[in-house]
């Protein structure tokens, strides 16, 4: 890896690119090379997933930097494996196509992996800093077009800030119940 | 120093705990209920993802191998974060056998003697039957494929208050208008009006038998924002422990309780079941709801409306037939699952198979009003097992709330694996009959199972071999310890918990009060019920109503 990129570098890059496997966007420079670029649109990069996992009630934070070293020591070996060559001036796990880093990822979050708890757990809090913005106030989130939240096409509030939805019935009967239905209305 | 005493201790506040609160207190005893999480009320429920929100406060999960729990954690417990769906459990639950190849419920416990309490807690909640008016668009969309497919669709019996429901689907997060009737609106607060103290953010951690017979609880102070830290603790003597801090916690407290108690029943931390739980997430083609199921909701749209309603409110019982083979019976009810808990467990078709990430499941999250989410209820082979406890709780703590890892694994069995398996082709085949959807279930890889009614962990029985519990709920061997939560259930129920466990808790009530007696507690069983018309609802001592 280059000589210049310090660890500091090396841990974003990486979790960005984990983050990015995980809901992928698109790039934010043609430069970005951890955000992969398979998808149109923010991913849970662009959603926070950086700042879900320095939350510190998350309890992850402090396991950050080693998960960041196993994860490239694990693209290392992966790439060994299939005879890839990485770009060494990125992290291992950064260099790698994205295929390639989600294929690893399913290895590493599978049931038996010794280490899968680490890897669902970092994957779980990457997919909510999309999916939920749990890092943000969901109000602040709405308000700042939070990418996740945008996607995925949250209904607004209303003006003091709780849901309510006036219309929410078809109001038709669409089926006939179970014959055995008891006057409970549960099943016999 | 004094050493503090009460009558009957409680372990955790929801159904189990209440309703024993409620009876025991009403009856002149003198109640204390320890419950590990927060005391919230409708101005503490958030519509908010944040974490530390009531969405995080009020919840437990604890992944562990195989199988992961979601519980409820807080004063009122599993009620104020359930979606209040209450049907009975069909009569051949009664009848199950399992693996054990013998009826696995108590000979005194079938639908015909369980429905008196059954009709009990109904009036005390109290349990609703829907109108088609009641029924959100997406219990509506599943009635509609129902009925496509030939099947037929209930409306589900609900403890809803549906005048006051606003459809927000944020139920997980606790009810902020009132609407759904938990226990802070029923049992709780009776017990509390007859004399019961509730204590929040007591963890119990283990009890320790007294020379006369009683019993020494021992707990710890939670923080009541970081859930990690426990602020000193104590401990308080009672005549009679009722442990209700549901299946994932009930057999930790007593594993950990062995070495002064002395051995406990193999049946502790065994046989736990899942309730055979398993979700389902269909993406809706829309034009095809319109076309085949004639769907249209007035503003020019068919559907597109994950995010409204109440939970499940549409439920398919064609397969609760007695006649099938058990493992082949199972009620599909229609759900909304908010984001966060469990949306990166959807998979999406990809070009190698069925994926929870990357690009296809991206386009999958672009889709997300269109999700139509699946609940399976199958009967499960009872294969969960409890390993030794961690140091304090039911789970190493991993985040500030909600999240740790317990000692539960689950290994499913061809049973189970076959249950789910018929279950998901029935699902296939009613939603992509025509077009009208593309489903998967949930992946199992990355936490297990997913269960959201853990039960079975401690339960009843005749068969000391394989039940912790007789069929007065008492422990084997531990005389004045009774369980009265979703672990003492026998096995999966094909349907939602909570009104079973609720009718079995009523039932075992006048079994521990004579309990109660004959350990010298001045203490009566009278039947009374909390009046849903005239009982105020639960506020945490020093808070008044938001309306005063």
């Amino acid at each position: 890896m280059h000589s210049g990129t310090s660890d500091e570098q090396v841990k974003t890059i990486t979790l960005e690119a984990f983050a990015d496997t995980i809901v992928p966007g698109e790039k934010r420079d043609p430069d970005d090379r951890a955000i992969a670029g398979v998808s149109t649109g923010g991913g849970a990069v662009q959603s926070g997933a950086l700042e879900m996992l320095h939350h510190p009630a998350t309890g992850i934070t402090a396991g950050l930097e080693s998960l960041v070293g196993m994860l490239n020591g694990h693209a290392t070996a992966y790439a060994a494996d299939k005879g890839i060559t990485l770009d060494e001036t990125v992290p291992p796990f950064v260099a790698l196509e994205f295929d390639d880093r989600a294929a690893l990822i399913k290895i590493l979050t599978a049931p038996g992996h010794p280490e899968k708890s680490g890897w669902v757990l970092l994957a779980l809090f990457c997919n909510m800093a999309f999916d939920s913005a749990a890092h943000i106030s969901t109000h602040d989130a709405i308000a700042q077009g939070h990418p996740g939240l945008l996607t995925i096409g949250f209904e607004l509030p209303q003006k003091d800030g709780l849901w309510r939805f006036k219309d929410y019935s078809y109001g038709r009967q669409f089926a006939k119940p179970h014959p055995d239905t008891t006057a409970t209305g549960s099943p016999a | 120093m004094s050493t503090e005493t009460t009558d009957v201790l409680i372990v955790g506040s929801g159904f189990g705990g209440a309703i024993a609160a409620y009876h025991l207190a009403t009856g002149g005893a003198k109640v204390t209920v320890l419950e590990r999480g927060p005391w919230l009320q409708a101005e503490d429920f958030d519509h908010d993802y944040l974490l530390g929100k009531s969405y995080t406060r009020a919840f437990d999960f604890v992944a562990g191998d195989g199988m992961s729990i979601l519980s409820g954690n807080c004063v009122g417990g599993g009620s104020v974060v359930y979606f209040a769906a209450l049907p009975r459990a069909p009569r051949f639950v009664f009848e199950r056998q399992g693996s054990i190849g013998r009826r696995m419920w108590p000979a005194a416990i079938d639908r015909d003697t369980l429905d008196p309490w059954y009709d009990r807690v109904s009036s005390a909640i109290p349990v609703k039957q829907q109108t088609w008016d009641d029924i959100s668009y997406a219990g509506g969309l599943w009635a509609a494929a129902c009925d496509n497919a030939g099947r037929t669709a209930n409306p589900v019996p609900v403890g809803i208050d549906n005048g006051k429901c606003t459809n927000c689907n944020w139920m997980m997060a606790g009810c902020k208008f009132d609407a759904k009737k938990s226990l802070l609106f029923n049992y709780l607060p009776g017990a509390v009006a007859a004399g019961a103290e509730i204590r929040p953010l007591h963890e119990v951690q283990r009890l320790e038998r007294l020379d006369d017979g009683g019993y020494r609880v021992h707990y710890l102070h939670v923080d009541e924002e970081d859930y990690r830290i426990t602020t000193g603790g104590g401990t308080i003597e009672a005549k009679i422990v009722i442990l209700a801090a549901g299946a994932g916690a009930t057999p930790v407290i007593l594993q950990r309780s062995e070495a002064e108690l002395g051995p406990m029943p193999h049946a502790v931390g065994r046989y736990f079941s899942g309730n055979g739980e398993r979700l389902n997430t269909a993406i809706i083609n829309e034009d095809r709801a319109r076309e085949v199921l004639g769907l249209e909701r007035g503003d020019g749209k068919a559907y597109e409306a994950n995010q409204i309603g109440k939970g499940p409110v549409i439920a398919s019982w064609d397969r609760l037939d007695g006649s099938l083979p058990e493992y082949r019976r199972y009620s599909l009810e229609q759900l909304y699952f908010p984001p966060g808990l469990g949306t990166i467990l959807a998979q999406a078709p990809g070009a190698d198979g069925p994926t929870w990430l990357g690009p296809a499941k991206k386009e999958m999250l672009r889709r997300w009003q269109s999700w139509l989410t699946i609940f399976q209820i199958v009967e499960d082979d009872n294969e969960g097992v409890f390993g030794p406890p961690p140091p304090t709780g039911n789970a190493y703590r991993i985040s500030q709330q909600m999240l740790g890892r317990g000692p539960l694994s689950y290994d499913p069995t061809p049973n189970t694996l076959g249950a789910w398996a018929a279950a998901d082709a029935d699902v296939r085949d009613i939603l992509e009959r025509d077009g009208i959807a593309t489903v998967l279930p949930w992946t199992n890889d990355l936490v297990g199972a997913y269960t959201v009614h853990p039960l079975s962990s401690c339960r009843i029985g005749d068969d000391p071999a394989t039940s912790a519990l007789d069929d007065r709920h008492e422990l084997r061997g531990h005389p004045g310890i009774f369980v009265t939560d979703g672990s003492a259930v026998p096995a999966a129920l094909t349907v939602n918990p909570a009104l079973t466990i609720s009718a079995l808790a009523e039932r075992a009530m006048p079994g521990i009060v004579a309990a109660a007696q004959a350990r010298g507690i001045k203490v009566s069983y009278d039947g009374s019920l909390p009046d849903p018309a005239t009982t105020k609802p639960l506020l945490r001592p020093g808070t008044v109503p938001l309306s005063a």
